[in-house]
């Protein structure tokens, strides 16, 4: 590759061709501040829009200032990150953000976590010289996330997100001059859209200008209520990131804490929706089965590939935008669902209390399930199977406020029994985990042998799209794997293309998977940080001294005392959903 | 007649003279002429050449060379590339694209051949605001006349060479008319700029090269190919070549479009062919360069225009708009206007123009209506030069021009305002007062009856008074009194 050489602050450095000025000045250790800009190594995502101008610096012979983030690099280039001139303008760009700012920041839900305010720190603003109107807009809530857009700059990341990455395109900027904002068509609410509330809008905001919704407040008040018993379900991702708002390493697991700190906050039980992963996977397993076999026996009317359907983003995301195909994903509930189901009946029927006052609490990795809770096919009598969702981030606060400390917090064990797991339920938390944990279990059922390994290396990985034959003694299993719905369109525009040839398919919405969720710590920009998060969740794995679904000694029991087999009639009515069309929700 | 003895008639030859919608007429008119020459006579690289050594430079704005925008768009390799024509005339008061459009639309469409032949492109599109329906008419029927006479379309006059060209219809927004704003738009996506480079002649519409020119640009090729490039390069100066047509409006006795080879001074505009001031008035002030551009004083009368110079007077030469203005225009006011025009027009997609043209706004505002400091003076250049400096495209990087000019060329005007709380062209409302005569006021009540806010009190032969604060400067009572007994100050 071409080198060139330039000076950057009066430091040589030869870089290879195309490479940004401050991906060199970076090479340097001469870190240019930025704003909008965000580069997700590893996703191949990136937003330089060029807009902020924070990044500005002085180049030798140029006319004008350059953004750095999005000027290449030419040889002989002299440039200067912090002359004078540069910190005066990058100052006073920084002064014009925050006089169209609320400047709210005491009881802004991202105080503490919030770029604009880093920034403003970094740059050391103690006064803003520009006073004038500042820009209102209506607040929109919805069932998932809050868009409060008074504090947008216009970074544009959520569109990044919103319209490159997940190809849902929703959010663009509106409107001209100062008026210009990031918005929905026609400035109407999110609710009446076809956001799939997958939250990596809410994941990549530098501002509050997009938080989820915050329930931490109906937690609190369900669990000082004496009339009910309130349960726990934490979702495998949680374990992996919840360490991160309490100053630990990313990819440290902390199970046994997050136990404990449920415990102390008053959870009258403490269970895992890795119990409810696993009986998604007899579920969602028997049916590929079932849908395998009768293709493989000739049967003209079975729709393949089966698709997963833990995912409520992805799911509202197929309603909208391929209705013509909701037969194909699996009629499984998610996990989160599931265990609602089972909580409400077979556990509630044990604890011999009535569903209304069994309160069902969730703490997840994303902000869709905020939504998908409010189904209403996932509700009797209006009451619904899982009552609160709260992200990893607001259980972050929870705990923040009831004083506990975390970090001195011993190990503790969920209780039982919806709180035993296999490791497959575990590495439902990442990209890849669904498909693999289906594989162990389906391949035992369906060659009646033992599996001669459990770690599908072929399964893992960061790629937006992977692919692998497993081979079900003999017989090729085809399955196609897709992260970001951007990469799951792909994967469908060939199914409906006919030209897909996998038996099965897994999607997440979130790049990452659940680990890159919505709801889970701010990443800040840093992908690496989802890769630790998957590597705790292997680890989490294979520390397990169950690792396939149908091994599960509870999940045998509830077959055994309450619903029967997979697929049966019982299980069929709480364990399986419908899927609707869209379409005609946001039609304007 | 002598606001026609200093016009030089070049894009504008054929307006007015032909039927823009028989094209026998513009054929008649040398159309297609120079088009023919291309394609039978020269190469690619002899045309653009021949525009190179013409020294045309861009109609819009920029003034960057012609025939190298061609000749990079030609050297880079791709299976598709297109030509794109400008249309998105948004300087307010400027019309000479449209002027051309309507009356000489085969010019353009001619021109864009040549453009395709030299560059390796058979597809052509026109930006065209949609506010122009007279313009896209014309257009309309001049390419379907000329895709009947084998002047448009596959194979033209039998070369083997394949053109056509298609219409892409703007909104409206003065920022399409920035080059990538304009190529988004045509792409179905928001109109806002990105950064350069790349630029559209290596990655343009649809990523493919695109060579995008202006209407008034597109305008003069023929004339160049059919008469030459030393007769081109004879007329204007020594760095701007050919004519330039202005918008020529304000307070000036002949309003219209003129054509003048550059180099014209400004007096010769102002004064022979402008017809002088309206009313006989003072000259104060010229502002060239659309709302980007600067206001001149008289002692830029003497001043050549071309390119280089109205850049060097802190101006520039924009798409052509020229706005004269007499002692009656106050330049902080000025100022303000155009800077509102910018500040709607603002695609809103960078910090500086977005926010930075606002707070300049509102300090202007605030000079304008006497709550102005020295300091805010200071901080108006100081945000001014931020704003230059850091924006992202054209627009921002132009839009505090008129600040800057008029402050430095009227810096007096600016410190009457918050020194001395005067407008002194009498403009600025609220640093107005009117106030009443004792000795020349007969109380006919006249006034008092008149004054919509009750400022005024007096008794029936007495005296009257106005309240200044409840004055809201309106000038009633001072066209009403028949004693001129109300001062204005």
């Amino acid at each position: 590759m071409d080198t060139i050489n330039l000076t950057i602050d009066n430091k040589t450095i030869v870089v290879n061709k195309g490479t940004s000025i401050l991906e060199a000045a970076a090479e340097v250790g001469i870190e240019i501040p930025t704003l909008c800009h965000m580069k997700l190594h590893d996703l191949n995502i990136e937003n330089k829009p060029g807009g902020c101008r924070i990044c500005v610096v002085e180049v030798e012979g140029r006319r004008n200032l350059a953004p750095a983030c999005c000027t290449d690099a030419h040889d002989g280039m002299e440039i200067s990150t912090h002359s004078l001139r540069v910190v005066n303008a990058r100052r006073t760009v920084m002064e014009l953000i925050l006089s169209d700012h609320p400047f709210e920041c005491l009881i802004c839900a991202k105080s503490g976590n919030c770029d604009l305010q880093d920034m403003a720190h970094q740059l050391g603003i103690r006064e803003v010289h520009y006073k004038g109107e500042q820009s209102h807009y209506r607040a929109d809530t919805s069932p998932a996330i809050i868009r409060e857009i008074d504090k947008c700059i216009m970074c544009r990341r959520c569109e990044t997100m919103c319209n490159d990455v997940q190809t849902v395109g929703v959010l663009s900027a509106i409107n001209r001059g100062f008026n210009s904002v990031v918005s929905p068509a026609f400035e109407m609410n999110l609710d009446h859209s076809e956001c799939t509330y997958c939250g990596q809008c809410v994941a990549v905001c530098p501002t509050g200008a997009l938080t989820e919704v915050d329930e931490t407040g109906k937690v609190i008040r369900a669990l000082a209520d004496s009339t009910k018993t309130v349960v726990v379900q934490t979702a495998p991702a949680v374990r992996a990131a919840l360490g991160e708002e309490f100053g630990l390493e990313p990819g440290t697991l902390v199970t046994g804490k997050l136990v404990a700190a449920l415990r102390r906050l008053g959870f009258n039980y403490v269970f895992d929706t890795d119990f409810a992963a696993d009986l998604t996977i007899m579920e969602e397993g028997t049916e590929l089965l079932n849908r395998l076999n009768r293709f493989l026996s000739g049967d003209k009317d079975v729709k393949l590939p089966i698709l997963t359907s833990c995912c409520p983003a992805w799911v509202k995301f197929f309603e909208h935008q391929f209705p013509d195909m909701k037969d194909i994903p699996s009629t499984a509930r998610s996990p989160m669902q599931m265990f609602g189901a089972i909580a409400k009946t077979y556990f509630a029927e044990k604890l011999a209390v009535k569903r209304e006052d069994l309160v069902v609490v969730s703490i997840m990795p994303c902000v869709a399930k905020k939504y998908e809770r409010g189904r209403d096919e996932f509700k009797v009598n209006g009451n619904p199977d899982v009552d609160h969702v709260i992200t990893t981030r607001e259980l972050a606060a929870l705990i923040k406020l009831s004083n506990i400390d975390f970090n001195a917090l011993p190990n503790e064990e969920f209780d039982n029994p919806l709180g035993e797991s296999s490791g497959a339920g575990v590495i439902f938390g990442t990209t890849g985990g669904v498909i693999e944990a289906a594989v162990r279990t389906a391949y035992e059922i369906q060659t009646k042998k033992e599996l001669p390994r459990l770690d599908f290396d072929e399964l893992r990985g960061m790629e937006g799209i992977r692919e692998a034959t497993i081979d079900f003694d003999g017989l090729p299993i085809k399955i196609g794997i897709a992260h970001g719905l951007g990469n799951a369109r792909k994967l469908l525009e060939d199914i409906q293309a006919g030209k897909s040839e996998f038996h099965a398919i897994e999607i997440m919405s979130c790049p990452g998977g659940c680990i890159g969720g919505g709801g889970q710590p701010y990443h800040h920009g840093d992908a690496s940080i989802l890769k630790k998060r998957q590597m705790a969740i292997y680890r989490e794995d294979s520390n397990k001294a169950i690792r396939k679904s149908h091994e599960n000694p509870y999940i045998i029991n509830l077959y055994k005392e309450f619903l029967g087999e997979p697929m049966s009639e019982k299980a069929h009515h709480l364990l399986h959903t419908q899927y609707f069309d869209r379409t005609e929700k946001v039609k304007i | 007649m002598t606001v026609f003895k200093k016009q030089v008639r070049i894009a504008l030859r054929n307006c007015g003279v032909i039927d823009p919608e028989q094209i026998e007429d513009a054929i008649a008119c040398d159309a297609y002429f120079a088009l023919g020459k291309c394609l039978t006579t020269y190469s690619p690289d002899e045309v653009i050449s021949e525009i190179k050594t013409s020294g045309l430079r861009g109609r819009g704005g920029g003034g960057f060379p012609t025939g190298l925008k061609w000749e990079i768009t030609k050297n880079v390799e791709s299976d598709q590339k297109y030509v794109v024509c400008n249309a998105d005339e948004g300087d307010p008061g400027a019309f000479m694209d449209r002027s051309i459009l309507e009356g000489d639309p085969h010019s353009v469409l001619e021109a864009m051949a040549i453009c395709g032949y030299c560059i390796g492109a058979n597809t052509g599109l026109i930006y065209i605001r949609a506010e122009y329906p007279l313009a896209i008419q014309r257009l309309k029927i001049a390419i379907k006349q000329a895709e009947e006479y084998g002047l448009l379309g596959d194979n033209i006059l039998g070369s083997g060479f394949d053109f056509k060209i298609e219409m892409r219809y703007g909104a409206g927004a003065f920022v399409c008319g920035e080059e990538t704003a304009l190529i988004h738009s045509m792409e179905g996506l928001r109109g806002e700029p990105t950064v350069k480079p790349p630029f559209p002649s290596v990655s343009g519409y649809l990523g493919k090269p695109t060579n995008v020119n202006n209407v008034e640009t597109f305008a003069n090729i023929p004339v160049i190919i059919n008469k030459g490039a030393k007769w081109f390069s004879r007329i204007g100066t020594e760095k701007s070549k050919g004519t330039k047509v202005f918008a020529l409006a304000g307070k000036i006795n002949n309003v219209g479009l003129i054509e003048v080879p550059m180099g014209t001074t400004l007096r010769e505009v102002v004064y022979e062919i402008g017809g002088g001031i309206v009313n006989g008035k003072k000259f104060k002030s010229v502002q060239t360069g659309g709302p980007s551009g600067g206001c001149l004083t008289k002692d830029f009368l003497d001043t050549p225009i071309d390119y280089d110079n109205l850049v060097a007077a802190g101006s520039m030469m924009g798409s052509g708009g020229m706005i004269v203005m007499d002692e009656d225009d106050c330049m902080v006011s000025i100022a303000k206007f155009y800077l509102e025009f910018t500040l709607e027009e603002s695609c809103g997609k960078c910090n500086p123009c977005r926010i930075g043209n606002k707070r300049l706004h509102e300090i202007l505002t605030k000079i304008t209506e006497g709550n102005g400091t020295v300091e805010d003076i200071e901080r108006l250049k100081v945000l001014s030069d931020v704003i230059k400096d850091t924006s992202l495209c054209g627009l921002g990087q132009s839009s505090p021009n008129p600040v800057l000019s008029t402050i430095a060329n009227f810096e007096d005007e600016y410190m009457a305002h918050v020194k001395e709380e005067k407008c002194p062209a009498g403009q600025c409302k609220s640093l107005l007062r009117y106030d009443i005569v004792e000795d020349l006021c007969t109380g006919c009540t006249l006034c008092f009856r008149n004054c919509p806010v009750g400022a005024i009190t007096g008794e029936r032969r007495l005296p009257h008074f106005i309240d200044q604060s409840l004055c809201i400067k309106c000038g009633v009572c001072f066209e009403k009194c028949k004693f001129d007994a109300i001062t204005l100050t």
